[in-house]
């Protein structure tokens, strides 16, 4: 957003062409083995119904997948890359919270 | 110079040929709108239906070759025929619209009639005596029945949405319906399809059909047009004035380079 306030005619030019653009949807996809839908882009589409067969004509084309998801790009709510080292970094000398120190009974799988 | 071949005219195969050639000449068409569409993923999407005819035709040219008994390639029969000997329903040869690639609405007008035809046919024809065609249409039902989905919600999108998009989508209905009568009439090859469960009559499918269309129009706030006299041929090989230009394109890389293959 500031960037588009630090420049004004740029930032016209991004809100008329936002309002003639349909709204950007990411799109997720199950593969045939697969256990989970998992990103693989993104597209325009004008509307839930239209997004749904979009995603299956541009992201299924070559038997990828067996369902497919679409969510409304404005919907998702991502963490800011500049909290990374805040979010993120902490973590890395604790290694005890991966499970592997711990013995699994046998019948447990897919830990 | 490679010689137009000439097709077996036994009604088995004219039947067969008559298929073959509309999802053929409809993928042709389609394909048109290849890099042209109005948006990318809709390029892809007309792409995506253009091969799924395309290949429901190879899979009908292959086995119009088989019982020809002349030992006839899909590729022969796709691309070395004349005009008089394609068999399909003219509606399908018909220019997307005025310039290339055409009219969008007119486009996806003509698909959700198709795919609905086609869709009515490919379910009765999973019941064909011949296993084959059989197997073909198990297949292709599954494309046709998203083909309709996909066509039938355009056309309420532009029947339903602004002056210009409804204005354009009664154009193209002016234009179509009188071409649709054509899908409805049956002759001597239908009579002997039923008698041998090969296939339905034509005529067979004008009532779901219609039925469908006319939901169709109620939602997409479409008039249903009146019947027309008129009567179009290309089923029995005598085709609109666009037919030549079509072959022309289609048929140039087979007819400079006999044999071409990837």
């Amino acid at each position: 957003m500031s960037e588009i306030k630090s420049d004004p005619m740029k930032g016209q030019g991004t809100k008329v062409a936002a309002a003639n653009e349909w709204p950007l949807w990411e799109v997720f996809v199950r593969s045939k083995s697969g256990l989970d839908h998992k990103h693989c882009g993104s597209l325009h589409a004008a509307d839930p119904q239209m997004a749904i067969q979009l995603a299956r004509d541009v992201y299924t084309r070559r038997q990828e997948g067996s369902s497919v998801w679409v969510v409304r790009s404005d919907q998702i709510v991502a963490s800011d890359p500049a909290d990374k080292d805040m979010y993120f970094d902490p973590m890395e000398d604790k290694v005890y919270r991966h499970p592997t120190f711990y013995k699994l009974p046998s019948e447990v799988d897919h830990m | 110079m490679t010689p137009s071949i000439k097709v077996e005219q036994a009604p088995s195969v004219q039947y067969m040929l008559r298929l073959a050639d509309t999802t053929l000449i409809l993928g042709q068409r389609l394909g048109e709108w290849c890099g042209h569409a109005p948006v990318l993923e809709e390029d892809i999407a007309l792409s995506n239906i253009a091969l799924d005819l395309i290949g429901q035709s190879r899979a009908l040219l292959t086995r119009v070759g088989q019982l020809g008994g002349q030992g006839l390639h899909e590729d022969q029969l796709a691309f070395l025929r004349e005009e008089r000997d394609y068999r399909n329903a003219t509606i399908v040869e018909l220019p997307n619209g005025p310039g290339r690639p055409g009219d969008f609405a007119f486009t996806v007008l003509r698909n959700a009639m198709m795919a609905t035809w086609l869709r009515l046919m490919w379910e009765r024809l999973r019941e064909s005596s011949d296993s084959e065609l059989a197997a073909i249409a198990g297949k292709a039902v599954k494309e046709a029945r998203y083909h309709q989905q996909h066509s039938c919600d355009w056309v309420v999108r532009l029947g339903d949405g602004t002056d210009e998009s409804a204005r354009r989508l009664r154009a193209a209905l002016d234009t179509l319906w009188r071409y649709t009568a054509e899908l409805f009439e049956s002759d001597e090859v239908d009579a002997a399809a039923a008698a041998n469960g090969l296939g339905p009559r034509w005529d067979a499918l004008r009532e779901p059909w219609l039925a469908e269309m006319q939901a169709l129009f109620d939602e997409a706030k479409l008039p249903m047009p009146a019947d027309s006299a008129f009567r179009s041929t290309g089923k029995r090989g005598v085709h609109s004035e666009h037919m030549g230009y079509i072959l022309t394109d289609m048929q140039y890389l087979q007819r400079a380079y006999p044999g071409g293959a990837w």
